[in-house]
């Protein structure tokens, strides 16, 4: 017997990718999608790279299938928006090897700024989509994914969400497959997207699709599961087995696996004679919106009920409690007890993080207006800092922040400073294009770029600045200070964020340079594994701990102010953890006292 | 019947090291599992649950329901309270004595609450221990996960399966001994 193993989703795609030969494999780094090429990276036999971004990603992906190689590109659900320009033409160019995309949606936006349902990335760029709903099924249908791209000539998308990627479920292991490097023959009309190929092209992608929508309603991915009921339930991915607990046997089941494009015939047949239908699925109408477009809106319920009103909750996750509480009106009882005693748990920067320095600094400012980006100093939002007005999307802090000065400029008498914060990995994903903005368009608005030296927030992953690849080999260490010096920038100061008067001292400079300035924070994050680069720059970094000598403690609370978990008021005097202290002295350069050795 | 359980936790308890072990264990021993955990912001600070469901028949959806759960094992003792909800009528609570303000507590804008224990044992039967010093006293402050792993090994009566040579596999060699011992602690705890 095959060997069994527990696994998550992300192994198993990874897995998968792996067993089916895959050779090349990129991906940036987002939640809960970062896992998916951390595994990649352990098979000798891929070239597993962490890109600079989603775009670059599946650009370089693409490449590597037109040369013959069986190719592949992870993203979180926002980094399909990022890669979406090569994704619509790469849906028009077709694959030599196998191309496959993973989309990991957020139903629930568990770490995400939005809750998208990239489902309709494959209706809108025209390629075919898988929905797996356990580790098993992530597996199979990777492998199953690259023999369709092959087949059809075209990219396939996989679309799994949070609880498909972090759930663990038992998976059965084959060996992987070589697939020989598809001899590579130029093919110009096909690769090179000028109107009067790319117009061939969009005629062979309806081809496709047209073949793909009688595949749909054969494949056994679409399968109906007939208890001889008389209510339905048709449903995609984690959803059915969420269905499955409430429903158990007392319905017949529409299991969709394959779902772009719809399985339309199979839909319609399941749909007859029903008194009833479930269409679960969370996020958007994807497949209720074919039922109702087939006839049977009389008798389906999903986000909406047939008379309009709504039915299952528009946003979320539909666990089967949500599921439970819907169709029967009552979910099981909860014990009921006093919810007040219960106190948030805010996610707040570690001991010893590198931004606290900065935030507490910038918190203190009146005059500046902070635009934020994608990582872990978002927290900077929150008290004790509150500092930052306003986030979007990777790199948009220093463009918006460009934006909001060239405004706050035209206001009579206004000193508002905008003042843009990121983090290495971040500028290096899109951070760089809106600095250029910045200083070609005549911005002066002031750039903070926190380089803790490694993709902090997704937990660590290489990037251009850290001097390993996703695989470990040594490689270049990418200069930030060069980039922004080439990007035109006149002011530049790089800085140790855990000097307070270095932080300050930097920020009034900034404040007085009439033209675009640029502050580098360099040191590295308080969770992250040493490289040996690491430990020569750095290596008294963390070895040391702070302690409150509470005789000369006054009880004043002004360390507080800096936001370190490790501190608390014990006795009506500030107390260090020493189990989590690591000896930043940033609370000891506070303290008015000097009452913190 | 399909078995419902919560670790729940704060990041840097080891609850996943915990539920990973207690996983694989059930696994290895014929029973269909499945195991979900949310984790995206748990290193800095925030609060952490790993839902594991097994059966001796297939198990489905990997997320426990609301007011579904057997068992409930809280690495801290306000993160008890705040999975509660997930609790069955007369479900059971394994408890770490133990308090881990979050910053509203430690910045002073909130108090910890008062009265944990009472409120839980109101609700159901609970089991309290600080797992800390009890992991102190065998030496090693880092097992209390493990202890209140075994404690959960104890309440749902999984004491048959072979715990030991799991953790020969997952444990780094040096630490083997001290976790065997940290199961048998847990156990002996749980009665």
């Amino acid at each position: 017997m095959a060997q069994k193993v527990l696994m998550t989703g992300n192994e198993a795609i990874a897995r998968g990718a792996w067993e089916a030969g895959v050779r090349f494999a990129a991906a940036y780094p987002g939640t809960p999608s970062t896992e998916i090429l951390e595994n990649l990276s352990t098979y000798k036999d891929i070239d597993a790279q962490w890109s600079p971004n989603e775009k670059v990603a599946l650009e370089a992906a693409f490449g590597a299938s037109v040369a013959g190689g069986r190719a592949f590109a992870s993203m979180k659900h926002v980094g399909i928006n990022v890669a979406a320009d090569p994704l619509f033409t790469i849906a028009y160019s077709g694959s030599n090897a196998g191309l496959v995309i993973v989309t990991a949606d957020e139903p629930g936006q568990h770490s995400s700024q939005n809750e998208q349902d990239n489902r309709n990335f494959a209706r809108h760029a025209k390629m075919p989509m898988l929905e797996p709903a356990d580790s098993q099924e992530c597996k199979d249908m990777v492998k199953l994914a690259f023999d369709m791209s092959e087949e059809y000539d075209c990219p396939v998308l996989i679309r799994v969400t949070t609880r498909v990627c972090h759930s663990k479920s038992l998976v059965e292991l084959c060996e992987r497959v070589e697939k020989p490097i598809v001899p590579y023959v130029k093919n110009a009309k096909k690769y090179v997207d000028v109107p009067a190929n790319a117009r061939i092209r969009r005629v062979e992608v309806e081809k496709h699709m047209d073949a793909l929508k009688v595949f749909s309603n054969e494949t056994a991915l679409n399968v109906v599961e007939d208890n001889g009921k008389k209510i339905g339930v048709i449903t995609s991915g984690m959803c059915y087995h969420y269905a499955r607990e409430v429903f158990e046997n007392e319905a017949n089941y529409l299991r969709i696996g394959f779902s772009f494009p719809l399985p339309m015939g199979k839909i319609a047949e399941f749909c007859k004679g029903l008194d009833k239908v479930y269409i679960i699925e969370e996020n958007d109408e994807f497949i209720e919106d074919a039922v109702k477009m087939l006839g049977f809106g009389n008798i389906a319920y999903g986000k909406y009920a047939p008379d309009g009103s709504r039915f299952f909750h528009y946003c979320g996750e539909l666990t089967s409690d949500v599921i439970r509480a819907t169709v029967t009106g009552q979910a099981f009882k909860p014990v009921d007890f006093d919810r007040t005693k219960i106190v948030a748990r805010p996610p707040a920067l570690c001991a010893g993080c590198p931004h606290r320095g900065l935030f507490y600094e910038l918190g203190k400012r009146k005059n500046v207006v902070v635009s934020g980006d994608i990582g872990c100093y978002t927290l900077a939002f929150a008290p004790p800092y509150n500092a930052m007005d306003f986030n979007c999307c990777m790199g948009a802090s220093i463009s918006s922040g460009n934006g909001a000065q060239k405004i706050f400029n035209k206001v009579e008498g206004n000193d508002k400073r905008v003042v843009s914060v990121l983090g290495d990995s971040t500028f290096f994903h899109s951070g760089i294009t809106s600095l250029l903005d910045v200083v070609y368009n005549r911005g002066n608005n002031i750039t903070v770029i926190l380089d803790n030296r490694i993709t902090g927030m997704t937990g660590h992953q290489q990037n251009p600045g850290t001097g390993y690849t996703a695989q470990g080999a040594e490689t270049v260490v990418v200069d930030i200070e060069a980039i922004v010096k080439a990007c035109g920038v006149k002011n530049i100061k790089v800085i140790d964020p855990n000097d307070l008067k270095a932080v300050k001292d930097a920020i009034d400079w900034a404040l007085a340079c009439e033209e675009a300035s640029v502050i580098i924070t360099k040191y590295p994050c308080v969770l992250k594994k040493f490289s040996n680069i690491d430990k020569a720059q750095y290596p008294n970094a963390f070895k040391s701990k702070c302690a409150v000598n509470t005789d000369k403690c006054i009880g004043c609370k002004a360390c507080l102010k800096c936001g370190c978990p490790a501190i608390s008021v014990v006795n009506k005097k500030a107390a260090i953890d020493p189990t989590m202290c690591v000896g930043c002295t940033v609370c000891k350069q506070i303290c008015p006292v000097k009452a913190i050795d | 019947m399909t078995k419902n359980i919560l670790l729940v936790g704060v990041g840097g308890q080891g609850t996943i090291l915990a539920s990973k072990i207690l996983s694989i264990g059930l696994a290895n021993n014929g029973y269909d599992v499945k195991m979900s955990e949310i984790h995206g912001m748990s290193q800095r600070g925030g609060s952490v649950t790993s839902h594991i469901r097994y059966s001796e028949d297939k198990v489905y959806s990997p997320v426990v329901e609301l007011g579904q759960a057997d068992l409930i094992v809280a690495f801290e003792k306000m993160e008890a309270l705040r999975y509660l909800d997930y609790l069955k009528p007369n479900g059971k609570i394994v408890v770490n004595d133990c308090e881990i303000p979050g910053t509203p507590i430690t910045s002073g804008t909130c108090e910890y609450p008062q009265n944990i224990l009472e409120e839980l044992k109101a609700h159901a039967d609970v089991t309290v221990f600080d797992a800390n010093k009890e992991a102190e006293k065998l030496g090693n402050s880092k097992v209390a996960n493990i202890i209140l792993l075994g404690s959960l090994i104890g309440q749902m009566n999984l004491t048959n399966i072979n715990w030991d040579a799991l953790l020969e596999e997952n444990v780094k060699p040096q630490f083997v001994e001290v976790n065997k011992k940290a199961i048998q602690v847990g156990i002996e705890l749980a009665k």
